[in-house]
């Protein structure tokens, strides 16, 4: 059984066609790269994994549970969690603050428990508060858990959101585009980051624009173009693909061509 | 260390000032009398704020639910005789319950559409107190509300005793409001207003949480609106209005849209100060219409916001060695 | 027979003066995304100001018309740069809490400048024609064309010139029309001259028959509101035919079931509807 399976996943909106039949399998605890040109459809693609989107057509099983159809809130229950292209954190509160809600699915704390402070809630806030010092400290941001995130650079954002969606306790981690907008050295640090999560037993999926990073990271990496998948397989076997480098510009550097894309960037 | 006490001490003498100040207007029913309505107008803003400042969603229907409690009271005791606490009671359910299938509804629809829809619903609230003649005595109002039957030997024929009847009401409110915004469910809620999509993927039913945040929301308009009645004891559909709601806002936004403190700071100031311009009440827009404009371009998050963020300027300025990358924070974007 | 006929031709008024209302509403909220709620500001002033130039100077009823269109537009334009451009980056709750402050100001302003008392407007169509066999005043005939002919001319300025394309372009795509080089400030202040104007229009139009009064704005912007949700935000189009079939069921309403309940048949059917679509009749299925 695969880990998360995908078949025949194609989503419309009106008359376009974002993600076009697609096929895919992720494997546990694995690194797993989708790459693509802007508008390729790879955000798309975790939308309709998440439950953001409900597919036109197609079927998607988690540990062999069909997934399809279920609403967010579920699906990161079940273990899937993720981060968006833009952040989305609450700027004006401390990053611990912003980390601690991430563990809220996993406590039981009611209306009741908050207004009569009841034992179950003062022991599920120090769980939380808890678990948010552990991610913190996990992504390297200890030092930092008392500042607004207004106040920290976007590399750190980038490790908070990180840390927020370890926060839930994820079986598998989608990380939209982490390393855009951020520094090669920073860059480098995110790849270090991913590897540590992969070998703390989260699967990874990452959407990257930098290719050299992805060629050192990924165990597999999948190609959509226009939708469609174009390709899948090992780094190399896709650096090497007939049909990739044709797509990139008839011939093209596909590393060169992606990096050429990477500025815009578009929400959910 | 020295903060904690600190805030904790301007709370007991705001607490012992509330306590002590019929004492000092003992003489002064009207003072009493305005000090009341604006606790209870407190209650409804802290209603609307934990909705709007700390779940994100504005509903300009709250003066309706404000209404329902009100009416309810009135006719329960006018018409069906009950005992004020039972209909106060009552009311505060009727309210609940009304608010939880109108924001079952309601809370499908999101930002704009949730405000217009809500305002909508609201200004029908108002029309059916107005037409439903009946059972709500139309434009001519509900009069003759008894006042609260005696717990014992406590009665509540002065207007000290109702100044602390509503006292007891309003601090109740404070301290559930106090409490839900420093829990998880607290959070919760800070999480859905900061980003919706953002809560989801962390496994926070949104609808369900939005949901519950109006139910409690419109409960504390429902229970404010019953001790409106029981006080005034007399009600006409203008409690239902549009501009009821208006001032609802507008208190909770120049006192502080998302403070634990600006309800209270905001209506108390709007009250003494409607007050004190009493002769000029059909302008008092003039004035307070630009101010509210003003504060929501120059001062998003209110009074009590303001002095927070001039607060935490200034200590963030003393622990700059600590932090490496300080900027100054944003006024804007407060509520995302 | 007759008295169906009447109501028809009722309905066609009530229709057209929310239609005018409602298309300065859904113009601005295609392209600023602000549903204004000051809009009931623009129509009480536009009514005013027709009246009081047509008091203070005995100029015609057109003439004191165009002043009031000059008047309400530029007060559009100043709202969207004093108080909605300012905003335009906070979060979506602070925009309609500005709006409620201007509301809130203008009532109390016009009530300041010339109080609380009913007014009269005497338009010159006030003699009544037989219309199909139905006898209703000219002023009645005179909201309809001129509704019909201020339609044209806008729908006409939208497609034909460059402004118009403007708009229009920035209402379907924000960011893809900054990319292209449109002026965003200028669309914004020329959408709200527009819809300043329309208020205006419908404002002076309807008074002859509904009086001038400082709380004239409250329930037509509502119902403007019903209209531009049933017709979709940012649809002129939809904004026409909900606005007919707005005023069409509330003249029909009132004559078949309870005028006492005429009112409140727009508001359910609005709550029915977004009971059902969320979004509106004819939203489109993106977000
Ligand atoms: N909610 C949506 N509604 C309509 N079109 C959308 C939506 N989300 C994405 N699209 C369109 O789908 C295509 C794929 O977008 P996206 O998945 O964001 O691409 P990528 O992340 O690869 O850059 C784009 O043409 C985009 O405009
Ligand atoms: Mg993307």
């Amino acid at each position: 059984m695969a880990f998360i399976q995908l078949k025949g996943i194609t989503k419309k909106f009106g008359g376009l066609t974002a993600v076009d039949n697609v096929d895919f399998e992720i494997e546990q605890g694995k690194i797993t790269a989708i790459i693509g040109p802007n508008g390729a459809g790879k955000s798309t693609f975790f939308n309709l994994i998440n439950g953001f989107h409900k597919p036109t057509s197609g079927t998607i099983l988690f540990e062999g549970k069909d997934i399809t159809n279920t609403p967010v809130h579920i699906g990161a229950r079940l273990g899937i969690a993720r981060t968006f292209q833009t952040t989305h954190l609450f700027e004006q509160a401390t990053v611990i603050d912003n980390v601690i809600v991430g563990h809220r699915l996993r406590t039981k704390s009611k209306l009741y428990d908050a207004i009569f402070r009841t034992r179950r809630e003062k022991q599920e806030e120090q769980i939380a508060y808890q678990k948010a010092l552990e991610v913190l400290d996990f992504v390297g941001l200890t030092h930092m858990a008392k500042a607004p995130v207004s106040t920290i650079p976007q590399e750190a954002k980038k490790r908070v959101a990180i840390a927020l969606a370890l926060a839930t306790d994820p079986k598998v981690m989608f990380l939209d585009e982490p390393a855009a907008g951020i520094n090669p050295d920073e860059t480098e640090g995110l790849s270090q980051l991913m590897k540590k999560l992969a070998a703390s037993g989260i699967t990874i999926c990452t959407i990257e624009h930098k290719m050299q990073m992805i060629m050192g990271l990924a165990d597999k990496i999948m190609v959509l173009n226009h939708g469609a998948k174009i390709a899948e397989g090992t780094p190399t076997e896709i650096k090497n693909n007939p049909i990739v480098i044709e797509a990139y510009l008839g011939g093209g550097d596909p590393v060169a061509e992606v990096n050429r894309h990477h500025s815009e960037v578009r929400g959910v | 260390m020295g903060k904690i006490f600190n805030q904790r001490n301007i709370i007991i003498l705001l607490i012992l000032f509330a306590l002590v100040f019929p004492l000092i207007y003992a003489d002064n029913r009207y003072v009493l009398h305005v000090m009341t309505i604006g606790f209870i107008f407190t209650i409804s803003v802290y209603g609307m704020n934990i909705l709007a400042g700390y779940t994100g969603q504005l509903s300009l229907a709250h003066a309706g639910f404000f209404a329902i409690g009100a009416y309810s009271v009135g006719i329960l005791t006018t018409q069906g005789g009950l005992n004020f606490w039972l209909a106060l009671l009552l009311a505060v359910l009727i309210t609940c319950a009304t608010g939880f299938v109108l924001g079952l509804i309601a809370l499908r629809t999101k930002t704009h559409f949730f405000a217009i829809y809500t305002l909508i619903v609201g200004y029908l609230i108002y029309l059916l107190i107005d037409k439903w003649d009946g059972l709500t005595g139309g434009i001519r109002g509900l009069i003759g509300i008894p006042i609260p039957d005696p717990i014992g030997p406590i009665t509540f024929e002065s207007a000290t005793s109702m100044y602390y009847l509503v006292l007891f009401f309003l601090l109740l409110a404070i301290f559930v409001a106090v409490r839900i915004v420093h829990s998880l469910t607290g959070r919760t809620y800070i999480a859905i207003r900061n980003s919706e999509d953002l809560a989801q993927t962390l496994g926070i039913n949104t609808t369900m949480n939005k949901l519950v945040s109006f139910v409690i929301s419109v409960a504390f308009a429902g229970l404010a609106g019953g001790l409106y009645a029981a006080l005034t004891r007399f009600i006409g559909p203008d409690v239902a209005s549009t501009h009821m709601v208006f001032n609802f806002l507008m208190y909770l936004i120049v006192g502080g849209i998302g403070t634990l403190s600006g309800p209270l700071v905001g209506t108390m100031l709007f009250i003494w100060f409607e007050q004190f311009l009493k002769s000029y009440q059909e302008y008092h827009m003039l004035i307070f219409g630009p101010i509210l404009v003003f504060m929501v371009i120059f001062f998003p998050s209110g009074i009590t916001g303001g002095f927070y963020k001039l607060k935490m300027k200034f200590q963030s300025a003393k622990n700059q060695k600590n932090v490496r990358h300080i900027k100054s924070i944003p006024v804007k974007s407060t509520k995302e | 027979m007759d008295l169906f006929l009447q109501q028809f031709f009722n309905g066609l008024t009530l229709g057209s003066v929310y239609t005018l209302v409602a298309i300065g509403l859904t113009l601005v909220f295609g392209i600023l995304h602000i549903p204004n709620f000051a809009h009931g500001a623009l129509y009480l002033i536009g009514g005013y100001v027709t009246l009081m130039v047509m008091k203070g100077t005995g100029a015609h009823y057109f003439v004191a018309i165009f002043a009031s269109i000059i008047v309400v537009a530029l007060l559009g334009i100043l709202m969207e740069r004093l108080v909605f451009n300012p905003l335009r980056n906070s979060p979506p709750i602070h925009d309609k809490i500005a709006a409620i402050g201007l509301v809130l100001f203008f009532e109390a302003l016009v009530q300041l400048v010339w109080g609380t008392e009913y007014l009269r407007m005497f338009s010159p169509f006030d003699n009544n024609i037989s219309v199909a066999g139905v006898l209703m005043t000219s002023q009645r005939i005179l909201v309809i064309v001129v509704a019909f002919v201020v339609v044209v001319l806008l729908t006409l300025f939208l497609k034909k010139t460059m402004m118009g394309a403007s708009i229009i372009a920035m209402a379907q795509n924000r960011e893809g029309a900054f990319l292209v080089g449109i002026n965003a400030n200028a669309v914004a202040m020329m959408t709200f001259a527009i819809s300043g104007a329309l208020a205006a229009i419908a404002a002076s139009l309807a008074a002859p028959i509904n009086l001038v009064f400082p709380s004239m704005g409250h329930l037509v912007i509502l119902k403007a509101f019903v209209v531009v949700i049933i017709g979709g935000m940012g649809s002129i189009p939809g904004a026409i035919v909900a606005g007919l079939i707005l005023g069409m069921t509330e003249s029909m309403g009132a004559t078949y079931i309870s005028n006492d309940y005429k009112d409140m048949i727009a508001f359910l059917l609005l709550v029915v509807i977004m009971t059902i679509r969320p979004k509106g009749l004819f939203a489109k299925g993106v977000h």
